[in-house]
């Protein structure tokens, strides 16, 4: 199905079952252990053996030697695989350093070895054992202070600079100006779920039991890396303890366990140990970031300039900070730069909002700074800037501007308009809910206590992606539905999301719906990241569903012409309560499904409806702090979110992404930071008690508000994402509620108390 | 983890002299920090030998009104104990604010004390540390330090003990009883159980070879304001950036003793006649001989501020 | 007061050298490479017959003394509810109930859990058959992925039966009195449970439920 102009009045909207608060239908195993994931697959293989990955010593350098006959004597050590015994292999266009090291070593905890053995004990002794000398050569491993050769270059996402006006001038001659900078610090994902593969070869025939948010990438990664045909590897992964965007890609877990399997000939299961995962896997980049804002006195935005730094390996993407600054806010002068820095440090890649959430912890901050220069609140001074057209929509990165222009063969429009924008109405509904009237502007002024008390605002905003996504749909005999796509549920809610749609589209209750996911013998999806999989996905289902449906209109149609029945009409029959009806005649499904039941599939493919209208997701973020005036500790008060993210598939499911993510965001503004050890050139906290993220006693009752909003330009379902969303902005709230609490600006992320204890009134 | 043999010991003497004549052999209790160490290599026994059946878990009352705490009594008892809430406690509210639940259930009394740091560098054993291979150096100094100690630091270490406990029983004055490989008992005094860094680093404890923690005794109960201030960056479940411990009484006077800057539990007790003097006074002479780096420094104006929030609590 | 000067360590001097050059940097120390060599490194430890009573079950089993309580449950009787979310004690995953106290069960080994009576998240209830803190975890959503979520229940409902016991918390005012049952002490005592999704807040109403029910 093309979806190519917006959305009518279709199924959707009858909202019996979607959009309803359901609880989530894998609820029953997830809370009682027996939801599988990767690790836990005994059942499905027998004779697993145990692989236990090894990571490099050293940043960058070489191996010079390794020894193994002390851990392949070791008992029960089936095989080793290195990168000299594991024969050729190619590399995933996703990934920017290899997953197997050596001898040439790009990063810290690379994988160079992966033992197999018999027992798991057996394998990390012996692992033990592998002697390794390495030559460590001289490494980069320090945003601030390669910043100065960064480079603005596109990567295949994010075009690095744009500019409207005359940035420079305008500014230089803006009664009011603000020029700060701040920084972000490099993050974890730190999934619960450490990658974990089960890998098992049938001849030249491999599958793959893994955890991974985008199957039909990781077949055809596994081809690349492997150099199989996609047609040899099927790719299992119906249970994912956590992504974030950690597990987006082909990971080492999954090669090395394929490669031990093939060379110890049997199934071997790998989870990477949690040591390694910042390291070894990928993580947000820091950002150093310059914020440039000039305005009439009376508030209006007259330059707005955001400059971005971020690093990575040679060949790397960017952590992009500035690009939502080319849409969030007008202004007639404008420009932003995403610079790229060569850094030696572990691959830096997708987390949670990749880009938004760093560039809005900088923008965002910087907007309440410029508002208290205007002698404005901070709410006023967001809301008079808004804007209903996009004030900077550069070309896309490597098209021209004719490739550009839309398939209907109108020119690029340099602003086009959103699709819908209720910012305005989050900050609204929020400053009422929250009582933001109560925040004195003065900053340090309320006291509870041991507790200085301040509120923060911050606007949230995340660009709405849509990708084709393709599903299949089953009718059987008893009247059952079932789904199959190979989306994968990360712990969004896709499951439920989905038999939501398949039951409100064909008419049955959820009860009668069976969805199965994450295999690469289903059709391809969207998968799960950037906000983009569950109304994709969902948008997929709907597609596969109204062929189904109207495969079920013909066999009414048959089954009313044999029973010598008046003719039933398509066009306005209704599937409800199990049956398809018209007028006053109506068939059970189940009647109609056959023996062998009936089975539908199809994709949604997107036409150029995202280019003609930008399609974003806003909202509002309200926070409360403590700041205990001794110690300077930060602690969570309140929490609100406001979210205008189109119509909301279940808002139980929804209200947790949104929760998630704020949780995450109070992460990124107070306590999560990989330090870098700039001598050795690595994360030196890369386990969980060093890389600390938020805790129960850290989260406040969390609030989260839909507004009541559709966006038929979006999909069918008239959705869009909103996992992102919620992350998007807490960190400058709370930065501004910081401030607010103690009039002490930190701008380097984490803010953390040592950044503030030295700023504040001292102590009698 | 290297293989290991695995006992469970039936009598005290029997787990001493068995730990004297193995070569390599620890005791296990809780396990909490040992389990951890051994996986990462960082801590390779040959011989385990579990105390956890000897009965070491009861807590009593002293005839000169004090408490003496089995060497197992695990973390929640001790913390749960009556006695303690009413008479001890800071004791209560330092091993409260240490770990988790459920690692508070875990771990032991002995094995609290005898807890090894958590500097990043000793747990990763692709870097050097001189606790971990004397000799190798400390990848601290010039490293990642924010944890780290800012005073009794050496040219070697400036790792930190982690307890919270420790540093209430520090400042408790506990008295440690062991049992040596002879099978005699001996006390040592809680702060002499604990070593600066020096140049040996690795040696982190007074106690010979083979010696066991039994119990650990409190004199009587001091009266007082009991606080214990933990400085976090979380507001759980993590460790000490400082930690303050304090008795104080009507009159200002008192003991304190600090968490989290130094190789073991701090408290100088010259330093304690500046009390009723305030924070500044005080801090300075708890910390005089600092040393900080450029990752840590806060630590004393932090030290410093916690403290005179802790006496202004004193003083209700 | 002095801060150390990094120019003056032996170990910026060692990487100034290596500076734009390559040098050989051994990461490994004698004593263990020769502890290689020594035979008794590659020998197996002798395996130890334990029996384990999970469940309500008994289960004998010839364990390696190093495999820890998490992997006998996983990895020989299939109890893979319980989680390995990171083998060190610092996420909570792993929690289990030994003898009606939740522990995790990654830092302790098989061999020392002899004798004891451990509850998984599988003893707790089943999908037919919920547990009321199960039940109430699906209605207020309180996960997400799902990985912490065995933890977070076996936690929890231990978590409740420690207040009921009046042990204290880090966040009672009172010492001399029993701990209230209210969610700041909640939130507190289930901080060694982490959940990276962030469900927390919705953990929160679901033990609220729970407790409101027993009340």
């Amino acid at each position: 199905m093309k979806f190519d102009t917006p959305a009518s009045s279709n199924p959707i909207d009858q909202l019996k079952v979607i959009g309803q608060p359901a609880s989530r239908i894998d609820g029953p195993l997830k809370t009682t252990g027996t939801a599988p994931y990767a690790y836990d697959r005994y059942d499905v293989i027998p004779n697993q053996a145990y692989g236990f990955v090894l990571g490099s010593a050293i940043a960058k350098g070489r191996i010079v030697s390794m020894n193994l006959s002390a851990a392949t004597a070791y008992p029960g050590v089936i095989t080793i695989v290195t990168a000299q015994n594991a024969g050729k292999l190619g590399k995933g266009d996703f990934n920017t350093a290899l997953l197997l090291g050596g001898p040439e070593i790009q990063h810290y905890h690379q994988a160079i070895a992966v033992v197999v053995a018999e027992t798991f004990e057996q394998a990390r002794a012996a692992a033990h054992l592998i002697r390794v000398e390495y030559a460590r050569s001289k490494g980069l491993f320090d945003l601030a202070a390669e910043k100065p050769r960064g480079v603005a270059k596109d990567d295949s996402n994010t075009t690095s600079k744009s500019a409207v006006g005359n940035f420079t001038q305008a500014f230089s001659s803006a009664p009011v100006q603000l020029d700060a900078s701040y920084s972000t610090s490099h993050e974890s994902h730190s999934m619960l779920e450490p990658h974990a593969t089960i890998a098992a070869w049938d001849g030249d025939q491999l599958t793959l039991w893994t955890s991974n948010q985008m199957i039909a990438w990781a077949v055809s990664e596994v081809s690349k890396t492997l150099r199989i045909p996609k047609e040899k590897i099927r790719v299992i992964s119906p249970y994912i303890g956590g992504g974030f965007g950690a597990k987006l890609f082909l990971r080492s877990d999954a090669l090395m366990a394929a490669l031990a399997a093939r060379a110890a000939r049997r199934p071997v299961k790998v989870s990477l140990q949690r040591a390694l995962i910042p390291n070894n896997t990928t993580h947000r980049s820091a950002t150093i970031q310059r914020l440039r804002i000039g305005a009439t006195k009376d508030g209006q935005i007259t330059a707005i300039g955001h400059e971005n730094w971020s690093g990575n390996l040679s060949g790397g993407g960017l952590e992009a900070g500035a690009v939502q600054t080319r849409a969030l806010y007008a202004g007639a002068n404008r420009m932003t730069s995403n610079f790229f820095t060569l850094l030696d440090l572990p691959e830096a890649s997708s987390m949670r909002a990749p880009n938004e959430a760093p560039g809005l912890a900088a923008l965002e901050a910087a907007m309440d700074e410029m508002a208290e220069k205007l002698g404005m609140d901070p709410i006023e001074f967001r809301l008079k800037n808004d804007t209903q057209v996009v004030p900077d929509y550069p070309a896309k990165p490597g098209a021209s501007d004719a490739q550009s222009n839309t398939a209907q063969g109108a020119k690029r429009n340099p602003h086009p308009p959103f699709s819908i924008r209720q910012l305005t109405k989050c900050f609204q509904i929020g400053a009422e809910r929250f009582g933001w009237d109560k925040r004195t502007s003065k900053p340090g002024q309320v006291r509870d206590g041991r507790w200085l008390v301040g509120m923060g605002t911050a606007s949230a905003y995340r660009d709405n992606i849509v990708t084709k996504s393709a599903a299949r749909v089953r009718l059987d005999k008893r009247g059952h539905i079932t789904v199959e796509t190979d989306m994968t549920d990360i712990g969004t809610g896709s499951y439920t999301i989905i038999a939501q749609t398949a039951a409100e589209m064909m008419g049955v209750p959820l009860e009668k719906v069976t969805v199965r996911l994450g295999d690469s013998s289903f059709p391809a999806s969207s998968g799960s990241g950037g906000q983009w999989g569950g109304n994709s996905s969902t948008s997929g289902v709907y597609a596969a569903c109204i062929k189904l449906r109207e495969a079920i209109a013909l066999k009414a149609e048959e089954h009313q012409a044999k029973a010598q029945q008046a003719k039933f009409n398509i066009t306005d029959a209704v599937f409800s309560d199990g049956k398809i009806q018209s007028g006053s005649q109506s068939i059970l499904l189940a009647d109609l499904a056959g023996s062998r039941g009936l089975v539908a599939e199809d994709a949604i493919e997107f036409g150029d409806l995202d280019k003609r209208y930008q399609q974003s997701t806003f909202g509002a973020h309200f926070v409360e702090v403590g700041v205990d005036a001794a110690t300077g500790e930060i602690r969570m008060r309140r929490m609100l979110a406001v979210c205008a993210a189109g119509r909301i598939l279940n808002p139980k499911t929804a209200r947790s992404q949104v929760i998630g993510a704020m949780t995450m965001g109070v992460g990124a503004a107070l306590m999560e930071g990989l330090e870098v050890d700039k001598r050795y050139g690595f994360f030196v906290n890369h386990d969980l008690a060093g890389y600390e993220v938020p805790v129960h006693a850290d989260i406040p009752h969390q609030e989260v508000i839909f507004l009541d909003e559709t966006d038929p330009i979006s999909s069918p379902m008239k959705a869009k994402g909103v996992g992102e969303l919620g992350i998007c902005g807490v960190a400058a709230a709370i930065a501004n509620a910081v401030y607010n609490a103690t009039g002490v600006r930190v701008r380097d992320y984490p803010i953390t108390l040592d950044k503030l204890i030295g700023k504040m009134p001292t102590m009698v | 983890m290297r293989g290991f043999t695995y006992e469970r010991a039936n009598s005290l003497a029997e787990a001493v002299a068995t730990a004297a004549h193995t070569k390599g052999a620890k005791f296990i209790a809780g396990g909490t920090n040992l389990v951890d160490l051994m996986k990462l290599q960082v801590e390779t026994p040959t011989h385990l030998i579990d105390i956890n059946d000897l009965g070491l878990d009861k807590i009593e009352t002293k005839p000169d009104g004090g408490l003496r705490i089995g060497a197992l009594v695990r973390n929640t008892d001790l913390a749960a104990n009556e006695h303690v809430r009413r008479d001890y406690a800071v004791l209560s509210r330092a091993l409260l604010a240490g770990a988790s639940g459920q690692l508070r259930n875990q771990a032991t009394t002995a094995g609290n004390l005898l807890q090894r740091t958590r500097c990043p560098y000793f747990y990763d054993t692709n870097l050097p540390c001189n606790k971990r291979e004397p000799g190798s150096g400390c990848s601290a100094l010039g490293g990642y330090s924010r944890q780290h100690a800012i005073v009794g630091v050496s040219d070697s270490c400036i790792a930190t003990h982690p307890s919270d406990m420790a540093i209430a029983m520090r400042l408790l004055d506990a008295t440690v009883e062991t049992m040596r490989p002879n099978g005699l008992i001996r006390s040592i005094p809680i702060a002499q159980l604990h070593r600066l860094p020096e140049n040996t680093p690795h040696i982190e404890y007074t106690l010979e070879p083979g010696e066991l923690i039994t119990a650990v005794t409190l004199p009587k109960p001091l009266g007082g304001t009991h606080i214990y201030r933990k400085v976090r960056d979380r507001a759980s479940y993590a460790f000490a950036l400082i930690s303050v411990a304090a008795i104080v009484q009507r009159d200002g006077a008192g003991r304190v003793a600090l968490g989290g800057v130094a190789h073991k539990p701090w408290r100088v007790e010259a330093a304690e006649h500046d009390m009723p003097r305030g924070a500044k006074v005080l801090t300075a002479g708890l910390l005089s001989n600092a040393r900080t780096t450029h990752d840590n420094a806060f630590k004393v104006l932090l030290v410093e501020r916690t403290l005179a929030s802790v006496l202004n609590e004193a003083k209700g | 007061m002095t801060t150390f000067d990094p120019s003056r360590r032996k170990f910026i001097q060692t990487t100034a050298v290596s500076s734009g050059a390559v040098i050989a940097a051994r990461l490994t120390t004698e004593a263990e490479a020769k502890s290689v060599l020594q035979p008794k490194q590659v020998t197996e430890p002798a395996k130890i017959n334990i029996l384990l009573r999970v469940n309500g079950s008994e289960h004998q089993l010839m364990v390696d003394p190093r495999m820890t309580l998490l992997d006998a449950l996983r990895e020989r009787l299939h109890l893979t509810g319980s989680k390995k979310g990171c083998d060190q004690g610092q996420c909570g995953a792993c929690t289990v109930i030994v003898d009606g106290r939740r522990i995790v069960s990654c830092l302790t080994l098989a061999v020392m859990q002899e004798g004891h009576e451990i509850t998984t998240i599988e003893g707790l209830g089943t999908p037919t058959n919920l547990h009321p803190m199960q039940a109430a975890f699906i209605k207020h959503d309180g996960y997400q992925c799902g990985f912490c979520t065995p933890g977070q229940i076996c936690s929890a409902v231990a978590m409740l039966d420690e207040v009921k016991a009046g042990v204290p918390s880090h966040v009672t005012a009172d010492l001399t009195r029993p701990p209230e049952m209210n969610t700041v002490e909640f939130r507190e005592r289930m901080s060694g449970n982490i959940c990276r999704c962030g469900a927390y807040s919705n953990i929160q109403e679901a033990i609220a439920e729970v407790v409101g029910e027993r009340a």
